[in-house]
This record gives structure tokens, sequence and C-alpha cells, in this order.
């Protein structure tokens, strides 16, 4: 399975850079990928800043250190659970969809009658969707972080009282570029695994309805898998020049 | 009735006798499945030739190497005096706009409506028309199977006649010189499927294609044969027209006629 999936990332490569470039596919793709999922990723990241921030007070107020509290919750958001949660979110919404849909044109011969239209589907298809979702996470993890946020903040207003312009300002305050860059650039590398791994799980989905349900679920436990493989790597990596 | 060593001349006009597909030596395997083996056969200009077989015996594999979806593993396929086999993917897609195909399944893109459906091969071939002109080219494709008002219409809305005759548009949107019908009556009422043959008997009188039909549904293979090309064991084990076949005494032959 490594294999193949090395090839098809190989292929994707290579039909990337090749022209004709499906720009109007690929801009439908990031409408339908980024729209589809925004409304989850902010309800998940409002709900996941409050719950964060409720969890986290009690422990700080035993050690006197509540004032912490925004500058705490902010760090967690941005270089780790805001990142993660949303990809493995997305992974759970996108994955399975382009699994699904590009499982069930196969099964139907829709990628077939592509083809002989003079369409390669794998540009066409894949190329859209991979690119789409890589460039679609980041934006969609900005937005979630930015929600999680004023979830954060409501959750601080809960027991005590700070102002919208203090609770930001503490936040931005104690985020450092270490804490930003790489927490950033792996929103890159989770969209990209999200894209492939569901395109790939699609595309060579077996023939038959069972083939594209089975598609559409192994998308989502192999992406959501290599979403911590990837996270874990980034971590070492940037822990090792220094950026951590 | 002939066998596959000796190919029949059909009635049709001897000037229209210039073979469109003429395939020879052709073995197709899949895995320790041998599906064709050492197959050949002819389509002349014009003509309709059906290829009969039981289920599973690679008449579909057959249309999908003409077509360059499948690759041959040995033998000569030659289309429109184009060897297929050495064709490389630009001139395949050039290949491919000369060629219809009609899938068993339709293969309608459900994410688009019919006239978007029909639109697609238009563009991918890079026809330069202007708006009004690819809307007058899918109202006369519509109009020709008799749906010109399910042009807003999205594949899911439609029935399975409907789809067919949908599918059967888009098939020759690009005028193609040469169709390749995949079961095209199956699945399908006995009366829509006698439409969809008598339907694919009127355009390629009109559009003066050839065709190869993959069927066993001897209704339509009545109706729209002008020979029949018989698939057994990966061979051609005999053509003829349906007059003829229908005639035979071997039992392998006679079984479909009964």
């Amino acid at each position: 399975m490594t294999g193949d999936l090395s090839r098809f990332t190989g292929r994707f490569f290579a039909y990337g850079i090749k022209p004709r470039y499906e720009l109007a596919e690929f801009l439908r793709q990031c409408y339908m990928i980024g729209n589809r999922s925004l409304p989850l990723v902010g309800l998940t990241g409002f709900i996941m800043g409050l719950v964060l921030t409720m969890q986290l007070r009690p422990s700080l107020v035993d050690y006197g250190v509540e004032s912490q509290l925004p500058a705490m919750v902010g760090i967690a958001i941005v270089r780790e659970i805001g990142p993660v949660i949303t990809a493995l979110i997305f992974a759970g919404k996108i994955g399975s969809s382009i699994g699904a849909e590009l499982g069930s044109m196969k099964v139907t011969e829709q990628i077939d009658a592509m083809e002989v239209s003079g369409t390669n589907p794998f540009k066409y298809l894949v190329v859209t969707r991979v690119m789409a979702a890589t460039l679609m996470l980041p934006v969609l993890v900005v937005l979630s972080d930015g929600i999680s946020l004023l979830g954060a903040f409501l959750g601080v207003n809960i027991r005590s009282v700070t102002s919208f312009t203090l609770f930001f300002r503490q936040v931005i305050d104690n985020l450092a570029f270490g804490d930003v860059f790489p927490a950033f650039i792996k929103t890159f590398l989770f969209g990209f695994a999200v894209g492939i791994i569901g395109c790939h799980k699609g595309y060579y989905s077996s023939k038959g309805t069972e083939g594209v349900g089975r598609a559409a679920n192994s998308a989502v436990v192999l992406s959501s898998i290599v979403i911590f493989i990837i996270d874990l790597i980034v971590v070492q990596v940037t822990d090792l020049i220094g950026i951590n | 009735m002939e066998t596959a060593t000796q190919h029949i001349t059909t009635k049709s006009d001897p000037a229209e006798q210039t073979p469109v597909i003429f395939i020879e030596h052709v073995c197709k395997r899949f895995g320790d499945n041998v599906v064709l083996n050492d197959f050949g056969m002819t389509v002349e200009k014009g003509e309709n030739v059906v290829v009969l077989g039981r289920s599973g015996v690679g008449k579909s594999v057959l249309i999908k190497c003409i077509v360059g979806l499948l690759k041959a593993d040995s033998g000569n396929i030659v289309v429109l005096d184009k060897d297929i086999t050495s064709l490389d993917h630009d001139e395949m897609d050039k290949m491919r706009a000369r060629v219809g195909f009609l899938f068993q399944s339709n293969a309608l893109y459900d994410s688009m409506t019919v006239r978007k459906n029909l639109e697609f091969p238009l563009r991918r071939h890079w026809i330069e028309s202007s708006r009004d002109e690819i809307d007058a080219m899918v109202l006369e494709a519509l109009e020709n199977v008799g749906l010109a008002h399910t042009i807003d219409m999205m594949p899911e809305e439609l029935s399975g006649g409907m789809k067919k005759r949908v599918a059967l548009a888009r098939t020759l949107i690009l005028k193609p010189e040469i169709i390749l019908y995949d079961e095209p009556t199956t699945g399908l009422d006995p009366v829509t499927g006698k439409e969809i043959s008598m339907l694919i008997v009127e355009l390629q009188a009109k559009y003066r294609t050839s065709s190869i039909i993959i069927s066993h549904d001897m209704h339509c293979v009545k109706l729209t044969a002008s020979k029949i090309v018989l698939l057994m064991d990966g061979k051609n084990y005999c053509s003829g027209t349906y007059e003829a076949l229908s005639r035979s005494t071997d039992p392998a032959v006679k079984q479909f006629f009964e």
C-alpha cells in the first residue's frame, strides 16, 4: 500500500506541473472544500476553545497563575490543538467525501467516460482536489484558531471579567515565531495528506458499492493516522533545527 | 455464416468497404484469466457490427481496448488508419474525439446538469465555439434523442431510458465517425430497449457512423446488426449476418437464437 501511495503521489507531482492546468475545477474545489468544512470547523473550534479554557482554569487557580490563562490557551490552540483537531475534522469530512465521490465515479464508469472525452481524469479529479485540500486546510485552521480564541474569551469571562482587548493582547504577546510558523507549515502537510489519501482510496476503490464505502472509511482512518505521524515528525524536525 | 478466418462481406455499398476498425491477433489477459486470445475482426465504413457472447467473455474488454481504456497485451488494433497501440497520449485524445463510447452504466456526471454533461466533451476537445454555438450543439444533440426539455435537469432526475438517451446525445455531440455501444439496452424494459435500438439505427443512418454494439439482447441485435461477431473462448468464433447465424446448426451459435 505504501508503494502504491508513493507512486500515486509521484504521479500527482508529475501531472501537477505539466499543463494543461484545470484552473476552473481547482477553484470550484477550493470553494467546495473550504465552504463545506467551514461551519463544522467553526463550531468545533468555538467549543474546543471554550472547553479547553474551562478545563484549564481549576489547575491554574490551584497554582495561583489564573492570570496566565489567556496565554496558555492561546499557545495550546495555535501550536497544537487548533491544527490537529481541525485537520482531523477535515479528514472526517473532506477525506471521506473525496474517497466516496471518486469511488462512486469509478464504479459508475464516470472516470472512464472522462478519459474517452479527452480529459486526463488524474489531472482533472486528483490534482485539483489535492491542491485545493492543501491550500484550504491552512485557511480553515487560521479561521478555526480565531474562532477558538473567541470561545476561550467567553470561557475566561464565565468566571471572571476580562476585556476583549486585554485577552487578545495577552494571547498575541505570548505567541512566538516558533509557536506560529511550524504550526502553520504543518497544516499544508496535513491538507496534502488528507487530499492525496482520499483521492488514492477513491481512485483505486474496488468495484461495487461496498468498495465505495470502504474507500471513504479507509480514507478517514489512514488520513487520521498520517496526521499524527506528520505532527510527530514536524515537532522533531522543528526541535532539531531550533525553531520550536 | 463464416468462421473467424473468413471475414464476410456484407451488403453495404462497395464504395464504402474501407475498414474503419481492423483488429488482428489481439490477446488480453488478467492474471491467469485469458479474456481475448488471438482475436480478430473488422468493421467496414457504415457498418453496425454486433459483438455477441455470453456474460464475462470479454466483450466490454474488447471495446475498451479499442478506445485505449485498456491496453491489449499483444496484437494490432487499427482505428481510422491509426494503430492505437502505438499512439501517445495526445494522439489518443485526438483519436477519441472521432470515436464515441456509450457506457453500459451511462456514466453521466452526477454533479453536472444535462447541459454541462453534453458541454464537457466539447470543451475538453478545445472546440472553439461561442456560447450560442455550444448551446445550439447541445440542443441539437438532445433533440436528436427527443429530450430537449431535460437540458437543465440533473441526471438523478431522469429515468433509466432517459439517462441512456442523454448518454447517447453526449456520445454524438462530437459527431464521431465510430460509436462503440456497451450493452445499450441492458437494464431497460423491452419497450424502452426497442426504442433505444431504433434510435441507434436512426442516428447511424443520419450521421453515417460505423458502430460496434456489445449486446446479448437478441431484439437489439436483430434490429441493429448488419453483421454479428460471436465472441467465444477469447476468439472470433464465427461471424455473419443475423439471418445467416440464426439458421446455423452449430449448438454454440444456435443457443443465442433460440
